[in-house]
Order: C-alpha cells, then sequence, then structure tokens
C-alpha cells in the first residue's frame, strides 16, 4: 500500500480546524417514494486533496449518497456543501466543481473522442480550451484516439473518456463510481495509476467500490456505509491497524505430531505437516501475548526456525465492521 | 435572461446540430423526395381537376400546408429524438449533474430542434418553385409563423421525448395525433370546403390556426384570423414551457 500522502483528518476528535472541508455533508438523508429508506442522517467532510472512499455492500446506500451530492437524486433531508455552496440553492456554482465519472458507461457512439470531451467542457460552461483538452487526453494516454469514434474504443479507453469529459471543466472533485467494476486485472492497475496521477495534480477524489483491495490501494480515508447509515470514517492505516487482525506464523525446527498440551489453551494451530504453528492475534489488544506464547515454546524446547506475520485484508476487515454494532462515526 | 449558462446551451445545440450535418443527404433527402411526391399527386394528378382555391392556384395553395406538414413532423421528430436519445443511451446523466437547468437544456434541444424543421422547410419552398409559381405576400410574417411553429411543436417533441420509455411510444404520437392534425387541420383544402358541421369540427383542431396563418403569409387569405392564430402558437408555447418546467423542476421520467 501506498504511504500516506499529505493533509489528512482522521475523526473530529482530532480535526485540524484550519483544514478545508471542500464538501460537507450535514444530516443527510434520503427515503424513496416506496418507502425504502436508502440514506440516515449522513454527516461527513471531506477534505480538499484527499482520496476518500466509500465502501458497502449493494444497496448499502453509498451511489444515493454521490447521486445526491452530483445532482443526480434529491435529499429528503440534510444538506450538501460543495465548496461552500448549498447543491440546492446554490447549484450552478457546486456543480461547477464537481466531476462525475458514473458506473456504467454512457457515451454517444458516432461521437469523436476530443468532441465529447469539448461537448461536456461546454456543458460548464466553459470557453473552448483545446491546449487543455489536450493535456488531458494525452494524461489518460487518448490522445492518438482523439479523432475515433467512441464506440470503437475497447472498454477501458471508454472509461477512460468518462474521466477525461468529468476533467474537462477543472474539477474540483471528482467522483469515481466503481470506476473499475468489471475490468480485467491489467485495466484495473492502469485505472489505479489514473487515480494516482489525479492525486498529484491536486484533486479531491470520492469513490465507490466494492474492490476492497482498490480502496486499501488508493484511498487516504475509507468510510464504511451499511443500511443507509455510515458506520466509520477512518484513515486506511488507522483502520487497518485498529481492526486488523495478524497472524502470526511460527516456523519450527522440527515437526510436532500435536500442539503440547501446556499450549492447549493458546489458540494454536499446527499445520498438517506439523512444521509450523499459526497463531491469530488482536492488533487492537493490550497484550497480544506473543513474548508469552515465544517464552512457553522456548521452555518446552520447541525451537523455532521462523516468524512471520500477516495483516488481514481489508475485506475481513469490512465483513468484521458490517458484522458487528454500529460502531461511533468519526467524519 | 442572467444567469443562463449560454455556453451550455450553445454546447447542446452545437451537439444538436451536429448530428443533423452527419447525416444532411438522409435529412434533406427524404423531406425533398415527400415533396416531389405530393406536388406530383395533389399538385399534378389532383390539382388538374381543381383549378383553384380561393382565387390561387391548387398547387400554390399546397404550398403552405405541404410546409406545414414537414415543420410539424420534422420539429416533432428531431426534438423528441434528441432528447429521448441520451435517455436510451445514458448519457442524460451529463445533464443532470453539469450546471445547466431546465432553460438551457430546453433552449439546446428545442433551438436545434427548431433550427433543422426551419431548414428543412425552406429547401421543400425551394423545391417547390422548381413546381409552381408561388408568391409570398408577406415574406417575414411567413418565416415569423415558420419559427414559431418550428418551436412550439419542437416544444411538444422535446416533452414526448422526455415522457417517452420505449422507441415505439417515441413514434407512436407522432404517427396517431400529429399527422391526422394536420390533414384534418387544412393543409391540402380551406376549411370552407368543408360542409359547416366539419368546419366546426375543424376548428377544434390547433393546426388548422397555424396553417391558415402561415397561408395567409403566403396568400393573404386565412380561415381564421390572424391574431388567432398568433395566440394558438403563443398559447402553446407557453404551455409547453410550463409542462417542461414541471418535468424538471419534479424529475418526472429524468431522475427516476
Amino acid at each position: 500500500m501506498r504511504a500516506m500522502p499529505g493533509p489528512i483528518t482522521p475523526g473530529p476528535s482530532e480535526k485540524d480546524d484550519t483544514m478545508t472541508a471542500i464538501i460537507r455533508i450535514e444530516n443527510l438523508s434520503k427515503q424513496y417514494g416506496s418507502g425504502t429508506k436508502a440514506l440516515s442522517g449522513v454527516s461527513l467532510d471531506i477534505h480538499e486533496g484527499e482520496i476518500i472512499a466509500l465502501l458497502g455492500p449493494n444497496g448499502a446506500g453509498k451511489t444515493t449518497l454521490i447521486s445526491i451530492i452530483c445532482g443526480l437524486v434529491v435529499p429528503t433531508g440534510g444538506t450538501v456543501r460543495v465548496g461552500g455552496h448549498d447543491i440546492a440553492t446554490q447549484w450552478r456554482a457546486a456543480r461547477k466543481l464537481i466531476g462525475l465519472v458514473p458506473q456504467e458507461i454512457a457515451l454517444e457512439p458516432f461521437e469523436t473522442v476530443i468532441n465529447a470531451v469539448r461537448f461536456t467542457r461546454g456543458l460548464y460552461g466553459e470557453g473552448p480550451d483545446d491546449a487543455y483538452i489536450e493535456r488531458v487526453l494525452r494524461s489518460l494516454a487518448l490522445w492518438d484516439k482523439r479523432d475515433a469514434m467512441t464506440r470503437e474504443l475497447s472498454g477501458g479507453m471508454k472509461r477512460r473518456v468518462l474521466i477525461a469529459k468529468a476533467l474537462s471543466h477543472r474539477p474540483k472533485v471528482l467522483f469515481l463510481d466503481e470506476p473499475t467494476a468489471g475490468v480485467d486485472v491489467a485495466l484495473r492497475r492502469e485505472m489505479w495509476e489514473v487515480v494516482d496521477q489525479l492525486r498529484r495534480d491536486g484533486v479531491t477524489i470520492i469513490l465507490t467500490t466494492h474492490y476492497l483491495e482498490e480502496a486499501e490501494e488508493m484511498a487516504d480515508r475509507i468510510g464504511v456505509i451499511n443500511h443507509g447509515e455510515l458506520l466509520l470514517v477512518r484513515p486506511t492505516a488507522d483502520l487497518m491497524g485498529e481492526f486488523g487482525k495478524k497472524t502470526l506464523t511460527i516456523e519450527l525446527m522440527e515437526p510436532l505430531a500435536a500442539i503440547p498440551d501446556a499450549l492447549s489453551d493458546r489458540a494454536l494451530r499446527l499445520s498438517d505437516d506439523g512444521r509450523s504453528l499459526a497463531y491469530e492475534y488482536d492488533t487492537r489488544a493490550d497484550r497480544t501475548g506473543i513474548a508469552h506464547l515465544l517464552g512457553d515454546l522456548a521452555r518446552k524446547g520447541i525451537m523455532v526456525r521462523d516468524v512471520s506475520t500477516r495483516q488481514s485484508s481489508l475485506e475481513e476487515v469490512f465483513m468484521t465492521l458490517v458484522a458487528e454494532p454500529r460502531q461511533e462515526v468519526t467524519a | 435572461m442572467s444567469g443562463v449558462n449560454w455556453p451550455g446551451v450553445g454546447a447542446i445545440f452545437q451537439h444538436e446540430m451536429s448530428r443533423f450535418f452527419r447525416t444532411v443527404m438522409q435529412s434533406l433527402l427524404s423531406p425533398v423526395l415527400s415533396t416531389v411526391l405530393y406536388f406530383v399527386v395533389f399538385g399534378a394528378a389532383i390539382g388538374g381537376r381543381i383549378q383553384s382555391v380561393e382565387g390561387v392556384e391548387y398547387g400554390a395553395f399546397i404550398v403552405p400546408g405541404l410546409m406545414m406538414l414537414t415543420i410539424l413532423q420534422q420539429s416533432v421528430s428531431n426534438a423528441s429524438f434528441g432528447i429521448y436519445f441520451p435517455k436510451f443511451s445514458g448519457t442524460i446523466y451529463e445533464y443532470l449533474v453539469s450546471p445547466v437547468g431546465w432553460i438551457e437544456v430546453t433552449l439546446g434541444f428545442v433551438g436545434a430542434a427548431a433550427t433543422k424543421a426551419v431548414l428543412i422547410a425552406l429547401v421543400i419552398l425551394l423545391t417547390s418553385f422548381f413546381f409552381v409559381g408561388v408568391h409570398i405576400l408577406h415574406p417575414v410574417w411567413m418565416l415569423a409563423f415558420l419559427v414559431l411553429t418550428a418551436t412550439g411543436f419542437s416544444l411538444l417533441g422535446f416533452i414526448i421525448g422526455l415522457w417517452a420509455k420505449s422507441f415505439e411510444q417515441l413514434q407512436i404520437v407522432p404517427m396517431m395525433v400529429i399527422t391526422p392534425l394536420v390533414f384534418l387541420g387544412g393543409a391540402f383544402y380551406s376549411a370552407d370546403m368543408l360542409p359547416p358541421f366539419w368546419e366546426g369540427v375543424a376548428k377544434l383542431n390547433p393546426v388548422l390556426y397555424l396553417v391558415s396563418g402561415f397561408r395567409w403569409a403566403f396568400f393573404g387569405i386565412a380561415d381564421v384570423p390572424v391574431g388567432v392564430s398568433l395566440v394558438a402558437v403563443g398559447l402553446m408555447i407557453a404551455a409547453c414551457c410550463l409542462a417542461i418546467r414541471w418535468i424538471f423542476a419534479t424529475g418526472w421520467r429524468l431522475r427516476e
């Protein structure tokens, strides 16, 4: 995972007041006509220049949240400010700051790449700037395809055209809704590189994803949504440290036939070949029990060849979170 | 109209017009061919038996009606397809998330649809010069009626495109409503030629007022007073604008 970049605010208790919230969501809720509650009292500050990933199962409310901020869905309660502009009363100013890359690839098939990008720029009230559009297309490796019709492009290129369109008016905030849904591994890597470049350019990015590895790889902070509620928001590294379980693998000099009785009270697992012991511990615990375990092994004359640890994946962290009672939200 | 995102209007207008120019031959050839057929059938075959209508040679008499038929069909189909296609392809999201409101979207789509319809109608007028001698008495009013009617029916087409959920729905209104209204609206005859009862029925048809006003601009003769024709177009434009404003405010068929 990449190093944590620049200014990141872990939560309100530790929030730096000088930090600028480019998006301020307060008590946002959405109930559809059918009575379905898609969002319940969501509050969140998103800071300039950060990448935040919204994680949640299908129907959790993450796309509804993005759709409200971008203007596709009207909320039933709460407020959203983008760059200080209320999205309901100052929607023109708010929307000018936003670029959206939708989940579904939606492009006019008979239009050329460059005209598609020019069109979006015009919609945002910006005059022609072919030098900037060239820069965007070059940065997304689309310049050679500028005169190709969008229907002639591969899936990955089409997705990059959507990003180019979303960037055409120099937005301060970019929403990526499931940017790598349904794309192969190589393409996913390619997309991550694009996002990394955008981060270096100072664009604030909010992405939703099903790929937890993606959030872990790209995001500075991760927000977990389930049943329309924001369960928590934490810096990615903190989340992994806080909720992550680690597994200590102890490789033995001599194989064991069984775990000695004196160690049976510890949650140890012996490998089938008897050559290694696995010990799972919670990184949040005051005492992990590792020192005692190693001491006990030495006292029993069990010689250790090597030790290694493995952090649980974000997927495991996520499953733990949505299964556990609601944590205190820190945004 | 301060606060209107004019570059946004321009972008939509240009985008829609580029679709027209991409297929300019088909766009123009089809209506011109239809017009030629109308002149052959109505002008030559039938017109040979009808010497004149209210002092105007029958071939010339049907020119405003033919132009009106084209204007109505083209306005409705261009505007309805223009807004329906982004709904169909999914690109409608762009209009909903960008800083353009109902005014910009309507001006862009309806402006382009009306422009295309007017261009085609003018080509038909040029074509008609090859068949009959047409003298336009009030050219400015002719153009004004042309633009106003194209605007009114482009607005109607825009509403149909917003309403439609399928290509079938997109085609059914023009086919089942617009074409019959035009044929029964005096495009090829004067309402005076109908029996009194049907003349009364015809006056319930809004298209009659448009054709009548338009024909007045050509020949100085009308089935209904010109002022009434203008009011009818004005009312139609106002009603359509209110409906579109409501659709965008509520998100009906847009944000569902």
